[in-house]
Protein backbone atom coordinates (compact mmCIF):
# COMPACT_ATOMS: atom_id res chain seq x y z
CA UNK A 1 0.00 0.00 0.00
CA UNK A 2 1.51 3.22 -1.05
CA UNK A 3 -0.01 6.53 -1.74
CA UNK A 4 0.70 7.35 -5.90
CA UNK A 5 1.52 10.83 -4.60
CA UNK A 6 4.15 9.43 -2.44
CA UNK A 7 5.36 7.46 -5.00
CA UNK A 8 5.86 10.11 -7.27
CA UNK A 9 7.57 12.06 -4.59
CA UNK A 10 10.34 9.14 -4.76
CA UNK A 11 10.17 8.83 -8.62
CA UNK A 12 11.46 12.64 -9.00
CA UNK A 13 13.65 12.74 -6.88
CA UNK A 14 14.93 9.61 -8.30
CA UNK A 15 14.97 11.03 -11.79
CA UNK A 16 16.52 14.39 -10.54
CA UNK A 17 20.07 12.39 -10.53
CA UNK A 18 19.71 10.96 -14.09
CA UNK A 19 18.51 14.12 -16.15
CA UNK A 20 19.52 17.26 -14.41
CA UNK A 21 16.98 19.15 -16.87
CA UNK A 22 14.28 18.35 -14.86
CA UNK A 23 12.85 20.88 -12.73
CA UNK A 24 10.39 21.18 -9.92
CA UNK A 25 8.12 24.03 -8.88
CA UNK A 26 5.53 24.32 -5.92
CA UNK A 27 2.39 26.05 -4.93
CA UNK A 28 2.88 26.28 -1.13
CA UNK A 29 2.10 22.59 -1.34
CA UNK A 30 4.99 20.59 -1.73
CA UNK A 31 4.76 19.03 1.94
CA UNK A 32 1.53 17.47 0.17
CA UNK A 33 2.60 16.53 -3.17
CA UNK A 34 5.46 15.05 -1.86
CA UNK A 35 8.70 17.14 -3.67
CA UNK A 36 10.25 17.49 -0.58
CA UNK A 37 13.33 14.75 -1.15
CA UNK A 38 13.64 16.56 -4.57
CA UNK A 39 13.67 19.67 -2.85
CA UNK A 40 16.70 18.72 -0.79
CA UNK A 41 18.78 16.57 -2.74
CA UNK A 42 18.44 19.56 -6.07
CA UNK A 43 17.91 22.64 -4.33
CA UNK A 44 18.99 24.81 -7.15
CA UNK A 45 16.77 22.82 -9.38
CA UNK A 46 13.70 23.44 -6.66
CA UNK A 47 11.39 26.85 -7.15
CA UNK A 48 9.03 28.05 -4.68
CA UNK A 49 6.50 29.71 -5.87
CA UNK A 50 4.08 30.82 -3.17
CA UNK A 51 0.24 30.59 -2.82
CA UNK A 52 0.09 31.61 -6.91
CA UNK A 53 -0.76 28.49 -8.99
CA UNK A 54 -0.84 30.60 -12.33
CA UNK A 55 2.25 32.31 -12.18
CA UNK A 56 3.78 28.93 -11.59
CA UNK A 57 2.20 27.15 -14.69
CA UNK A 58 3.22 30.33 -16.38
CA UNK A 59 6.96 30.14 -14.99
CA UNK A 60 6.75 26.39 -15.68
CA UNK A 61 6.37 27.24 -19.45
CA UNK A 62 8.94 29.41 -19.58
CA UNK A 63 11.60 26.82 -18.43
CA UNK A 64 10.16 24.72 -20.61
CA UNK A 65 11.03 26.74 -23.75
CA UNK A 66 14.55 27.27 -22.70
CA UNK A 67 14.81 23.53 -22.81
CA UNK A 68 14.16 22.46 -18.90
CA UNK A 69 11.55 19.87 -17.74
CA UNK A 70 9.27 21.54 -15.37
CA UNK A 71 7.07 19.65 -13.01
CA UNK A 72 4.68 21.61 -11.22
CA UNK A 73 2.52 20.03 -8.76
CA UNK A 74 -0.77 21.02 -6.50
CA UNK A 75 -3.92 19.58 -5.51
CA UNK A 76 -6.00 18.38 -8.73
CA UNK A 77 -8.53 21.23 -7.61
CA UNK A 78 -5.99 24.36 -7.91
CA UNK A 79 -4.62 23.24 -10.77
CA UNK A 80 -7.01 23.53 -12.96
CA UNK A 81 -8.14 26.35 -11.61
CA UNK A 82 -5.98 28.34 -13.40
CA UNK A 83 -7.56 26.19 -16.57
CA UNK A 84 -7.46 29.90 -19.12
CA UNK A 85 -3.60 29.82 -18.39
CA UNK A 86 -2.79 25.95 -18.87
CA UNK A 87 -4.93 26.15 -22.11
CA UNK A 88 -2.44 29.14 -23.33
CA UNK A 89 0.80 28.50 -21.41
CA UNK A 90 0.87 24.94 -22.16
CA UNK A 91 -1.21 23.44 -24.27
CA UNK A 92 -1.61 25.74 -27.01
CA UNK A 93 2.31 26.90 -26.87
CA UNK A 94 2.77 23.24 -26.44
CA UNK A 95 5.30 23.72 -24.05
CA UNK A 96 7.10 20.44 -22.44
CA UNK A 97 5.58 21.33 -18.68
CA UNK A 98 4.49 18.47 -16.33
CA UNK A 99 1.93 19.20 -14.19
CA UNK A 100 0.63 16.80 -11.40
CA UNK A 101 -2.57 16.86 -10.05
CA UNK A 102 -2.63 15.25 -6.15
CA UNK A 103 -5.37 15.07 -4.02
CA UNK A 104 -7.92 13.64 -6.54
CA UNK A 105 -11.39 12.70 -5.33
CA UNK A 106 -13.77 11.94 -2.78
CA UNK A 107 -11.06 9.82 -1.40
CA UNK A 108 -9.24 12.82 0.23
CA UNK A 109 -11.81 12.89 2.85
CA UNK A 110 -11.98 15.06 5.67
CA UNK A 111 -10.59 18.17 4.25
CA UNK A 112 -13.61 18.41 2.02
CA UNK A 113 -15.52 19.91 -1.39
CA UNK A 114 -12.95 22.60 -2.20
CA UNK A 115 -9.85 19.94 -2.18
CA UNK A 116 -11.39 18.18 -3.81
CA UNK A 117 -10.18 17.25 -7.51
CA UNK A 118 -13.38 16.18 -9.09
CA UNK A 119 -13.31 17.93 -12.29
CA UNK A 120 -9.83 17.98 -13.52
CA UNK A 121 -10.10 15.04 -16.11
CA UNK A 122 -12.89 16.57 -17.72
CA UNK A 123 -11.56 20.07 -18.17
CA UNK A 124 -8.06 19.32 -19.20
CA UNK A 125 -9.51 16.31 -21.82
CA UNK A 126 -10.81 19.00 -23.89
CA UNK A 127 -7.24 20.59 -24.70
CA UNK A 128 -5.63 19.45 -27.51
CA UNK A 129 -2.14 18.29 -26.93
CA UNK A 130 -2.22 17.34 -23.24
CA UNK A 131 -1.37 14.00 -22.29
CA UNK A 132 -4.12 12.65 -19.28
CA UNK A 133 -2.35 9.57 -17.17
CA UNK A 134 -3.86 8.37 -13.62
CA UNK A 135 -1.33 5.49 -12.20
CA UNK A 136 -3.21 2.73 -10.88
CA UNK A 137 0.04 2.15 -8.02
CA UNK A 138 3.10 2.74 -6.80
CA UNK A 139 5.05 0.62 -9.40
CA UNK A 140 2.65 2.21 -12.73
CA UNK A 141 3.65 5.81 -11.05
CA UNK A 142 7.37 5.33 -11.13
CA UNK A 143 6.70 4.18 -14.89
CA UNK A 144 4.62 7.05 -15.70
CA UNK A 145 6.50 9.64 -14.18
CA UNK A 146 9.84 8.30 -16.34
CA UNK A 147 7.44 7.99 -19.17
CA UNK A 148 6.59 11.76 -18.54
CA UNK A 149 10.12 13.18 -18.19
CA UNK A 150 11.41 11.49 -21.43
CA UNK A 151 7.82 12.75 -23.32
CA UNK A 152 7.89 15.70 -25.34
CA UNK A 153 4.79 17.64 -24.57
CA UNK A 154 2.13 18.87 -21.99
CA UNK A 155 1.11 15.58 -19.59
CA UNK A 156 -1.24 15.64 -16.77
CA UNK A 157 -0.36 13.41 -14.00
CA UNK A 158 -3.39 12.62 -11.34
CA UNK A 159 -2.10 11.51 -8.02
CA UNK A 160 -3.76 10.21 -5.08
CA UNK A 161 -3.87 11.15 -1.38
CA UNK A 162 -4.74 8.27 0.41
CA UNK A 163 -2.74 4.67 0.32
CA UNK A 164 -4.05 2.71 -2.63
CA UNK A 165 -2.65 -1.21 -2.88
CA UNK A 166 -0.06 -2.35 -4.96
CA UNK A 167 -1.62 -4.02 -8.39
CA UNK A 168 1.60 -5.08 -10.24
CA UNK A 169 4.22 -7.11 -9.39
CA UNK A 170 7.94 -7.18 -10.86
CA UNK A 171 7.84 -7.49 -14.70
CA UNK A 172 4.26 -5.35 -15.22
CA UNK A 173 5.43 -2.82 -18.55
CA UNK A 174 2.83 0.32 -18.33
CA UNK A 175 1.82 1.02 -22.35
CA UNK A 176 0.68 4.73 -22.94
CA UNK A 177 -2.93 4.51 -24.45
CA UNK A 178 -3.94 0.92 -23.04
CA UNK A 179 -5.93 -1.25 -20.92
CA UNK A 180 -4.25 -3.27 -17.92
CA UNK A 181 -6.09 -6.57 -17.14
CA UNK A 182 -5.67 -6.66 -13.67
CA UNK A 183 -8.35 -9.21 -12.67
CA UNK A 184 -9.51 -12.28 -14.11
CA UNK A 185 -12.34 -14.39 -12.27
CA UNK A 186 -10.20 -18.30 -12.63
CA UNK A 187 -11.30 -20.39 -15.79
CA UNK A 188 -13.21 -17.48 -17.75
CA UNK A 189 -11.21 -16.71 -20.77
CA UNK A 190 -14.07 -16.02 -23.56
CA UNK A 191 -16.98 -14.36 -22.39
CA UNK A 192 -17.74 -12.14 -19.34
CA UNK A 193 -20.89 -11.02 -17.34
CA UNK A 194 -19.17 -7.29 -17.44
CA UNK A 195 -15.53 -5.80 -17.57
CA UNK A 196 -14.95 -2.83 -14.86
CA UNK A 197 -12.51 -0.20 -16.15
CA UNK A 198 -11.41 1.44 -13.37
CA UNK A 199 -8.24 3.88 -12.11
CA UNK A 200 -6.42 5.43 -9.18
CA UNK A 201 -8.53 5.16 -5.74
CA UNK A 202 -11.61 3.30 -7.40
CA UNK A 203 -9.19 0.13 -8.65
CA UNK A 204 -9.62 -1.62 -4.94
CA UNK A 205 -13.36 -1.23 -5.17
CA UNK A 206 -13.40 -2.93 -8.40
CA UNK A 207 -10.90 -5.63 -7.50
CA UNK A 208 -12.65 -6.33 -4.35
CA UNK A 209 -16.47 -6.31 -6.54
CA UNK A 210 -15.13 -8.79 -8.97
CA UNK A 211 -14.06 -11.24 -6.90
CA UNK A 212 -17.07 -10.99 -4.31
CA UNK A 213 -18.79 -11.55 -7.84
CA UNK A 214 -16.76 -14.43 -8.72
CA UNK A 215 -17.94 -16.25 -5.22
CA UNK A 216 -21.68 -15.88 -6.38
CA UNK A 217 -20.92 -17.13 -9.96
CA UNK A 218 -20.48 -13.58 -11.88
CA UNK A 219 -17.52 -13.25 -14.25
CA UNK A 220 -16.50 -9.76 -14.22
CA UNK A 221 -13.10 -8.59 -15.64
CA UNK A 222 -11.12 -5.70 -14.15
CA UNK A 223 -9.12 -3.36 -15.90
CA UNK A 224 -6.61 -0.87 -15.31
CA UNK A 225 -7.10 2.47 -17.26
CA UNK A 226 -4.31 4.65 -16.50
CA UNK A 227 -4.30 6.31 -19.70
CA UNK A 228 -7.12 8.74 -20.04
CA UNK A 229 -5.99 10.42 -23.22
CA UNK A 230 -5.08 9.29 -25.46
CA UNK A 231 -7.30 6.20 -24.95
CA UNK A 232 -6.41 3.45 -27.82
CA UNK A 233 -10.08 2.36 -28.86
CA UNK A 234 -8.70 -1.80 -29.68
CA UNK A 235 -9.09 -2.69 -25.72
CA UNK A 236 -12.01 -1.06 -25.12
CA UNK A 237 -13.81 -2.42 -28.45
CA UNK A 238 -12.45 -5.60 -27.78
CA UNK A 239 -13.60 -5.34 -23.64
CA UNK A 240 -17.07 -4.48 -24.68
CA UNK A 241 -17.31 -7.28 -26.98
CA UNK A 242 -16.35 -10.00 -24.61
CA UNK A 243 -18.77 -8.36 -22.21
CA UNK A 244 -22.29 -8.49 -21.55
CA UNK A 245 -21.61 -4.79 -20.49
CA UNK A 246 -18.96 -2.82 -19.42
CA UNK A 247 -18.33 -0.80 -16.11
CA UNK A 248 -16.38 2.26 -15.64
CA UNK A 249 -15.91 3.66 -12.23
CA UNK A 250 -13.70 6.81 -11.20
CA UNK A 251 -12.86 8.99 -8.15
CA UNK A 252 -14.20 12.06 -10.29
CA UNK A 253 -17.12 13.58 -11.97
CA UNK A 254 -19.06 11.14 -13.44
CA UNK A 255 -19.12 13.95 -16.68
CA UNK A 256 -15.62 14.45 -18.58
CA UNK A 257 -13.17 11.38 -17.28
CA UNK A 258 -12.91 7.85 -18.15
CA UNK A 259 -16.39 7.09 -18.49
CA UNK A 260 -17.10 9.78 -21.05
CA UNK A 261 -14.27 8.56 -22.91
CA UNK A 262 -15.19 5.17 -22.73
CA UNK A 263 -18.33 6.41 -24.08
CA UNK A 264 -16.94 8.28 -26.86
CA UNK A 265 -15.04 5.34 -28.28
CA UNK A 266 -18.35 2.79 -28.25
CA UNK A 267 -20.30 5.49 -29.73
CA UNK A 268 -17.27 6.11 -32.08
CA UNK A 269 -17.44 2.72 -32.84
CA UNK A 270 -21.09 2.41 -33.28
CA UNK A 271 -21.05 -0.48 -30.50
CA UNK A 272 -24.19 -0.69 -29.37
CA UNK A 273 -22.75 -1.73 -25.90
CA UNK A 274 -24.46 -0.87 -22.52
CA UNK A 275 -21.99 1.04 -20.50
CA UNK A 276 -22.67 1.68 -16.54
CA UNK A 277 -20.72 4.79 -15.70
CA UNK A 278 -19.79 5.58 -11.76
CA UNK A 279 -18.68 8.44 -10.46
CA UNK A 280 -19.06 11.73 -8.63
CA UNK A 281 -22.65 13.73 -9.51
CA UNK A 282 -22.20 16.29 -6.84
CA UNK A 283 -19.77 17.61 -5.08
CA UNK A 284 -18.50 16.16 -1.87
CA UNK A 285 -18.18 16.20 1.50
CA UNK A 286 -16.08 15.94 4.54
CA UNK A 287 -15.86 12.01 6.17
CA UNK A 288 -13.32 9.57 5.63
CA UNK A 289 -12.79 8.26 2.06
CA UNK A 290 -14.55 4.95 3.00
CA UNK A 291 -17.59 6.40 3.88
CA UNK A 292 -17.80 8.89 0.52
CA UNK A 293 -17.13 6.05 -1.54
CA UNK A 294 -20.07 4.72 -0.12
CA UNK A 295 -22.38 7.45 0.58
CA UNK A 296 -21.19 8.30 -3.66
CA UNK A 297 -21.51 5.17 -4.78
CA UNK A 298 -18.11 3.69 -6.05
CA UNK A 299 -17.88 1.11 -3.29
CA UNK A 300 -17.63 -1.99 -3.87
CA UNK A 301 -21.01 -2.67 -3.38
CA UNK A 302 -22.04 -0.33 -5.48
CA UNK A 303 -20.00 -1.57 -8.62
CA UNK A 304 -21.19 -5.21 -8.11
CA UNK A 305 -24.61 -3.87 -8.08
CA UNK A 306 -23.53 -1.85 -11.54
CA UNK A 307 -22.12 -5.45 -12.64
CA UNK A 308 -25.76 -7.22 -12.46
CA UNK A 309 -28.60 -5.44 -12.42
CA UNK A 310 -31.15 -4.85 -15.08
CA UNK A 311 -30.61 -2.80 -17.71
CA UNK A 312 -33.45 -1.50 -18.38
CA UNK A 313 -34.43 -2.13 -22.54
CA UNK B 1 -22.05 54.11 14.57
CA UNK B 2 -19.89 51.76 17.20
CA UNK B 3 -19.28 52.13 20.77
CA UNK B 4 -16.62 54.32 21.99
CA UNK B 5 -13.76 51.74 22.40
CA UNK B 6 -13.94 52.93 26.17
CA UNK B 7 -17.03 51.54 26.66
CA UNK B 8 -15.56 47.72 25.57
CA UNK B 9 -15.70 44.99 28.30
CA UNK B 10 -12.19 44.19 27.22
CA UNK B 11 -11.55 41.17 29.73
CA UNK B 12 -14.85 39.61 29.12
CA UNK B 13 -13.44 39.87 25.30
CA UNK B 14 -9.96 37.74 26.39
CA UNK B 15 -12.10 35.38 28.46
CA UNK B 16 -14.67 34.22 25.46
CA UNK B 17 -11.48 34.11 22.63
CA UNK B 18 -9.74 31.87 25.66
CA UNK B 19 -13.11 29.44 25.76
CA UNK B 20 -13.01 29.37 21.68
CA UNK B 21 -9.38 28.66 21.71
CA UNK B 22 -10.28 25.19 23.84
CA UNK B 23 -13.43 24.57 22.27
CA UNK B 24 -10.84 24.94 18.92
CA UNK B 25 -8.26 21.92 20.37
CA UNK B 26 -11.21 19.77 21.20
CA UNK B 27 -13.07 20.16 17.79
CA UNK B 28 -9.86 19.32 16.14
CA UNK B 29 -9.01 16.69 18.40
CA UNK B 30 -12.33 14.87 17.58
CA UNK B 31 -12.16 15.13 14.41
CA UNK B 32 -8.34 14.11 13.77
CA UNK B 33 -7.66 16.32 11.54
CA UNK B 34 -8.10 20.46 10.83
CA UNK B 35 -5.96 23.95 10.83
CA UNK B 36 -5.21 25.13 14.74
CA UNK B 37 -2.16 27.60 13.16
CA UNK B 38 -4.52 30.02 11.88
CA UNK B 39 -7.78 29.51 13.61
CA UNK B 40 -5.65 30.80 16.54
CA UNK B 41 -3.87 33.63 14.71
CA UNK B 42 -7.37 34.94 13.85
CA UNK B 43 -8.94 34.43 16.92
CA UNK B 44 -9.10 37.88 18.74
CA UNK B 45 -10.02 39.65 15.22
CA UNK B 46 -13.14 37.19 14.91
CA UNK B 47 -13.90 37.51 18.54
CA UNK B 48 -13.86 41.73 18.60
CA UNK B 49 -16.31 41.37 15.45
CA UNK B 50 -18.86 38.65 16.35
CA UNK B 51 -18.98 39.88 20.21
CA UNK B 52 -18.82 43.19 19.98
CA UNK B 53 -18.14 44.90 16.35
CA UNK B 54 -20.90 43.48 13.84
CA UNK B 55 -24.08 43.74 13.34
CA UNK B 56 -25.56 40.98 12.99
CA UNK B 57 -28.60 38.32 14.55
CA UNK B 58 -27.95 34.92 15.07
CA UNK B 59 -31.53 34.28 15.13
CA UNK B 60 -31.90 35.83 11.66
CA UNK B 61 -28.75 34.91 9.93
CA UNK B 62 -30.26 35.90 6.30
CA UNK B 63 -31.29 39.48 7.86
CA UNK B 64 -30.28 41.81 5.39
CA UNK B 65 -29.15 44.98 7.39
CA UNK B 66 -26.22 42.44 8.77
CA UNK B 67 -22.24 43.46 8.39
CA UNK B 68 -21.16 40.84 6.00
CA UNK B 69 -18.14 38.84 6.82
CA UNK B 70 -15.59 36.60 5.09
CA UNK B 71 -13.40 34.14 6.14
CA UNK B 72 -11.32 34.01 2.73
CA UNK B 73 -8.64 31.92 4.34
CA UNK B 74 -10.98 29.22 4.38
CA UNK B 75 -9.37 27.27 6.38
CA UNK B 76 -8.55 28.50 9.49
CA UNK B 77 -13.28 27.69 9.78
CA UNK B 78 -12.75 26.09 13.02
CA UNK B 79 -12.27 29.56 15.00
CA UNK B 80 -15.17 30.88 12.71
CA UNK B 81 -16.83 27.40 14.39
CA UNK B 82 -16.34 27.96 17.87
CA UNK B 83 -17.37 31.78 17.58
CA UNK B 84 -20.92 31.34 15.33
CA UNK B 85 -21.78 28.59 18.17
CA UNK B 86 -20.98 30.91 20.86
CA UNK B 87 -22.85 33.35 19.34
CA UNK B 88 -26.27 31.37 18.90
CA UNK B 89 -26.12 30.24 15.43
CA UNK B 90 -26.18 26.58 15.86
CA UNK B 91 -26.07 24.56 19.13
CA UNK B 92 -22.58 24.37 21.04
CA UNK B 93 -22.55 20.16 20.87
CA UNK B 94 -22.42 20.43 17.18
CA UNK B 95 -18.42 21.65 17.44
CA UNK B 96 -18.08 17.90 18.02
CA UNK B 97 -19.12 16.97 14.35
CA UNK B 98 -16.63 18.78 12.58
CA UNK B 99 -15.21 16.88 9.45
CA UNK B 100 -17.90 13.87 10.08
CA UNK B 101 -19.72 12.59 7.88
CA UNK B 102 -22.94 14.49 6.88
CA UNK B 103 -21.91 16.89 9.69
CA UNK B 104 -22.72 20.97 8.63
CA UNK B 105 -19.03 21.58 9.46
CA UNK B 106 -17.11 21.15 6.60
CA UNK B 107 -13.29 21.13 6.80
CA UNK B 108 -13.73 24.29 4.86
CA UNK B 109 -16.87 26.79 5.19
CA UNK B 110 -20.01 25.52 3.43
CA UNK B 111 -22.42 28.87 3.54
CA UNK B 112 -24.94 26.25 2.07
CA UNK B 113 -24.76 23.96 5.19
CA UNK B 114 -24.02 26.07 7.90
CA UNK B 115 -26.12 29.43 9.27
CA UNK B 116 -23.57 32.36 9.56
CA UNK B 117 -21.37 31.74 6.33
CA UNK B 118 -21.86 34.48 4.05
CA UNK B 119 -19.43 32.55 1.83
CA UNK B 120 -17.66 28.98 0.95
CA UNK B 121 -14.46 29.13 0.55
CA UNK B 122 -11.24 27.26 1.03
CA UNK B 123 -9.30 28.08 -2.48
CA UNK B 124 -7.05 30.62 -1.42
CA UNK B 125 -7.56 33.70 -3.23
CA UNK B 126 -11.05 34.15 -3.94
CA UNK B 127 -12.42 36.02 -0.97
CA UNK B 128 -12.00 39.88 -1.68
CA UNK B 129 -13.49 39.80 -4.72
CA UNK B 130 -16.72 38.56 -3.49
CA UNK B 131 -16.25 41.33 -0.65
CA UNK B 132 -15.71 43.91 -3.36
CA UNK B 133 -19.36 42.62 -5.12
CA UNK B 134 -20.82 42.79 -1.51
CA UNK B 135 -19.87 45.97 -0.72
CA UNK B 136 -20.46 47.26 -4.47
CA UNK B 137 -23.80 45.83 -4.03
CA UNK B 138 -24.67 48.08 -0.55
CA UNK B 139 -23.64 50.73 -2.26
CA UNK B 140 -26.11 50.23 -4.63
CA UNK B 141 -29.32 49.46 -2.55
CA UNK B 142 -28.00 52.82 -0.41
CA UNK B 143 -27.68 50.33 2.26
CA UNK B 144 -24.76 51.21 5.83
CA UNK B 145 -23.95 47.46 6.44
CA UNK B 146 -20.44 46.84 6.01
CA UNK B 147 -17.96 43.99 4.12
CA UNK B 148 -15.31 42.60 5.83
CA UNK B 149 -12.81 40.17 4.74
CA UNK B 150 -10.27 37.92 6.68
CA UNK B 151 -7.17 37.48 4.24
CA UNK B 152 -4.04 34.85 4.93
CA UNK B 153 -0.49 36.29 4.32
CA UNK B 154 0.08 33.35 2.18
CA UNK B 155 -3.30 33.77 0.66
CA UNK B 156 -2.13 37.01 -0.70
CA UNK B 157 0.28 35.86 -3.09
CA UNK B 158 -2.68 34.77 -5.21
CA UNK B 159 -2.61 37.25 -8.19
CA UNK B 160 -6.71 37.52 -8.09
CA UNK B 161 -6.06 39.61 -4.28
CA UNK B 162 -3.88 42.33 -6.20
CA UNK B 163 -6.81 42.39 -8.68
CA UNK B 164 -8.96 42.60 -6.25
CA UNK B 165 -6.99 45.08 -4.31
CA UNK B 166 -6.57 47.54 -7.63
CA UNK B 167 -10.69 47.08 -7.84
CA UNK B 168 -11.25 48.40 -4.69
CA UNK B 169 -10.10 51.79 -4.58
CA UNK B 170 -11.72 52.23 -8.22
CA UNK B 171 -15.15 52.09 -7.02
CA UNK B 172 -14.24 54.06 -3.99
CA UNK B 173 -15.29 51.34 -1.18
CA UNK B 174 -14.63 52.55 2.36
CA UNK B 175 -17.54 50.53 3.16
CA UNK B 176 -14.84 47.16 2.82
CA UNK B 177 -12.31 46.37 5.32
CA UNK B 178 -9.87 43.63 5.02
CA UNK B 179 -8.12 42.18 7.85
CA UNK B 180 -4.61 40.24 7.01
CA UNK B 181 -4.03 37.73 9.43
CA UNK B 182 -0.59 38.19 9.13
CA UNK B 183 0.62 35.35 10.94
CA UNK B 184 4.43 34.78 9.04
CA UNK B 185 3.62 31.22 8.82
CA UNK B 186 2.03 28.97 5.48
CA UNK B 187 2.49 25.16 4.95
CA UNK B 188 5.51 24.79 3.56
CA UNK B 189 7.81 27.71 6.03
CA UNK B 190 7.74 31.14 6.74
CA UNK B 191 6.02 33.56 4.65
CA UNK B 192 9.11 35.46 4.26
CA UNK B 193 10.81 32.52 2.91
CA UNK B 194 8.33 31.24 0.78
CA UNK B 195 7.34 34.34 -0.86
CA UNK B 196 8.50 37.36 0.56
CA UNK B 197 6.02 40.47 0.54
CA UNK B 198 7.57 43.15 2.41
CA UNK B 199 7.49 46.13 2.19
CA UNK B 200 3.47 45.30 3.26
CA UNK B 201 2.06 48.63 3.94
CA UNK B 202 3.69 50.28 1.27
CA UNK B 203 2.31 47.92 -1.42
CA UNK B 204 -0.97 48.41 -0.28
CA UNK B 205 -0.85 52.17 0.62
CA UNK B 206 0.64 52.17 -3.51
CA UNK B 207 -2.55 50.45 -4.56
CA UNK B 208 -4.88 53.56 -3.11
CA UNK B 209 -5.84 51.52 0.20
CA UNK B 210 -5.94 53.05 3.79
CA UNK B 211 -3.91 51.43 5.71
CA UNK B 212 -3.22 50.89 9.46
CA UNK B 213 -0.47 48.81 11.05
CA UNK B 214 -1.67 46.68 14.22
CA UNK B 215 -1.14 43.53 16.53
CA UNK B 216 -4.14 41.23 15.86
CA UNK B 217 -4.26 39.95 19.51
CA UNK B 218 -4.72 43.44 21.08
CA UNK B 219 -8.21 44.40 21.46
CA UNK B 220 -7.88 47.96 21.86
CA UNK B 221 -6.13 48.18 18.77
CA UNK B 222 -8.45 45.82 16.90
CA UNK B 223 -10.95 47.81 18.11
CA UNK B 224 -9.31 51.56 17.10
CA UNK B 225 -8.40 50.35 13.92
CA UNK B 226 -11.91 49.50 13.14
CA UNK B 227 -13.72 52.43 14.38
CA UNK B 228 -10.72 54.50 12.27
CA UNK B 229 -11.40 52.77 9.68
CA UNK B 230 -15.12 53.64 10.12
CA UNK B 231 -14.44 57.42 9.76
CA UNK B 232 -12.06 57.50 6.95
CA UNK B 233 -14.29 57.87 3.37
CA UNK B 234 -12.97 57.46 0.08
CA UNK B 235 -11.14 54.71 0.17
CA UNK B 236 -11.26 50.67 1.22
CA UNK B 237 -9.51 49.67 4.12
CA UNK B 238 -6.19 47.83 4.99
CA UNK B 239 -5.86 46.60 8.73
CA UNK B 240 -2.68 44.80 8.21
CA UNK B 241 -2.75 42.61 11.66
CA UNK B 242 0.54 41.70 13.09
CA UNK B 243 -0.15 37.67 14.58
CA UNK B 244 1.12 34.67 16.01
CA UNK B 245 0.20 31.35 14.07
CA UNK B 246 -0.91 28.91 17.31
CA UNK B 247 -1.44 31.75 19.63
CA UNK B 248 -2.19 31.14 23.26
CA UNK B 249 -0.91 27.13 23.16
CA UNK B 250 2.85 27.59 23.63
CA UNK B 251 3.88 24.43 21.71
CA UNK B 252 2.09 25.58 19.04
CA UNK B 253 2.71 29.18 18.76
CA UNK B 254 5.21 30.01 15.91
CA UNK B 255 5.33 26.64 14.56
CA UNK B 256 4.84 25.53 10.75
CA UNK B 257 3.78 22.18 11.80
CA UNK B 258 0.85 23.44 13.81
CA UNK B 259 -0.62 24.79 10.46
CA UNK B 260 -3.01 21.81 9.59
CA UNK B 261 -2.77 18.85 12.06
CA UNK B 262 -4.93 17.91 15.00
CA UNK B 263 -3.69 17.33 18.50
CA UNK B 264 -3.51 14.48 20.13
CA UNK B 265 -5.25 13.11 23.40
CA UNK B 266 -2.42 14.26 25.25
CA UNK B 267 -1.44 17.70 23.28
CA UNK B 268 -4.78 18.18 23.79
CA UNK B 269 -4.89 18.18 27.64
CA UNK B 270 -1.76 20.04 27.82
CA UNK B 271 -3.35 22.35 25.25
CA UNK B 272 -6.57 23.04 27.45
CA UNK B 273 -5.15 23.27 30.84
CA UNK B 274 -2.45 25.87 29.73
CA UNK B 275 -5.89 28.07 28.05
CA UNK B 276 -7.47 27.18 31.73
CA UNK B 277 -4.24 28.34 33.72
CA UNK B 278 -4.39 31.43 32.32
CA UNK B 279 -6.02 34.50 34.42
CA UNK B 280 -9.09 35.50 34.21
C1 LIG C 1 -5.74 28.25 -4.23
C2 LIG C 1 -5.21 27.44 -3.10
N1 LIG C 1 -3.96 26.96 -3.17
C3 LIG C 1 -3.48 26.20 -2.16
C4 LIG C 1 -4.26 25.92 -1.07
C5 LIG C 1 -3.75 25.00 0.02
N2 LIG C 1 -3.51 25.74 1.28
C6 LIG C 1 -4.39 25.69 2.30
S1 LIG C 1 -3.92 26.63 3.60
C7 LIG C 1 -2.51 27.11 2.81
C8 LIG C 1 -1.57 28.06 3.49
C9 LIG C 1 -2.27 29.32 3.86
O1 LIG C 1 -1.45 30.23 4.48
P1 LIG C 1 -2.09 31.55 5.05
O2 LIG C 1 -2.93 32.19 4.02
O3 LIG C 1 -0.97 32.38 5.58
O4 LIG C 1 -3.05 31.04 6.20
P2 LIG C 1 -2.80 30.95 7.79
O5 LIG C 1 -1.34 31.15 8.05
O6 LIG C 1 -3.60 32.05 8.38
O7 LIG C 1 -3.29 29.61 8.21
C10 LIG C 1 -2.43 26.52 1.54
C11 LIG C 1 -1.32 26.70 0.60
C12 LIG C 1 -5.56 26.44 -1.06
N3 LIG C 1 -6.41 26.16 -0.04
N4 LIG C 1 -6.01 27.19 -2.06
MG1 LIG D 1 -0.21 32.83 7.39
Amino acid sequence: MKATRDAFGEAIAALGEKNPRIVVLDADLGKSTMTGAFMKRFPERHFELGIAESNMIGAAAGLALCGKIPFVTSFACFLIGRLETIRVAVAYNQTNVKMVGTHAGLGIGEDGPSQMGLEDLGALRSLPHVTLLQPGDAEETRQIVAWAAEHKGPVYIRLTRQKVPDVHSGGYQWKLGRLDPVFTPAGETEHFQASVLAGGGTLEGAIDAAKALEKKGFSVRVFNAPTIKPLDSTDVLDAARNSNRLVSVEDHSVVGGLGSAVAEVLAGAGLPAPLIRLGATRFGESGTGAELYSKYGLSSEHIQDACIRNIPQ
Amino acid sequence: MAQAIQSVNIPRLEKIARELRVDVIRMLEAAGSGHPGGSFSEMEILVALYFHRLRHDPKNPAWEGRDRLILSKGHGCPGLYACLARAGYFPHEELASLRKIGSRLQGHPDRLRLPGIEVSTGSLGQGLSMAIGMALAAKLDGASWRTYCILGDGEIQEGQIWEAAMAAPKFNLDNLTVILDHNNGQIDGPVEEIMPLAPLPEKWKAFNWHVQCIDGHDFKEIFAALETADAVQGKPHAILAKTVKGKGVSFMEHQIEWHGKAPNREQAEKAVAELAGKPD
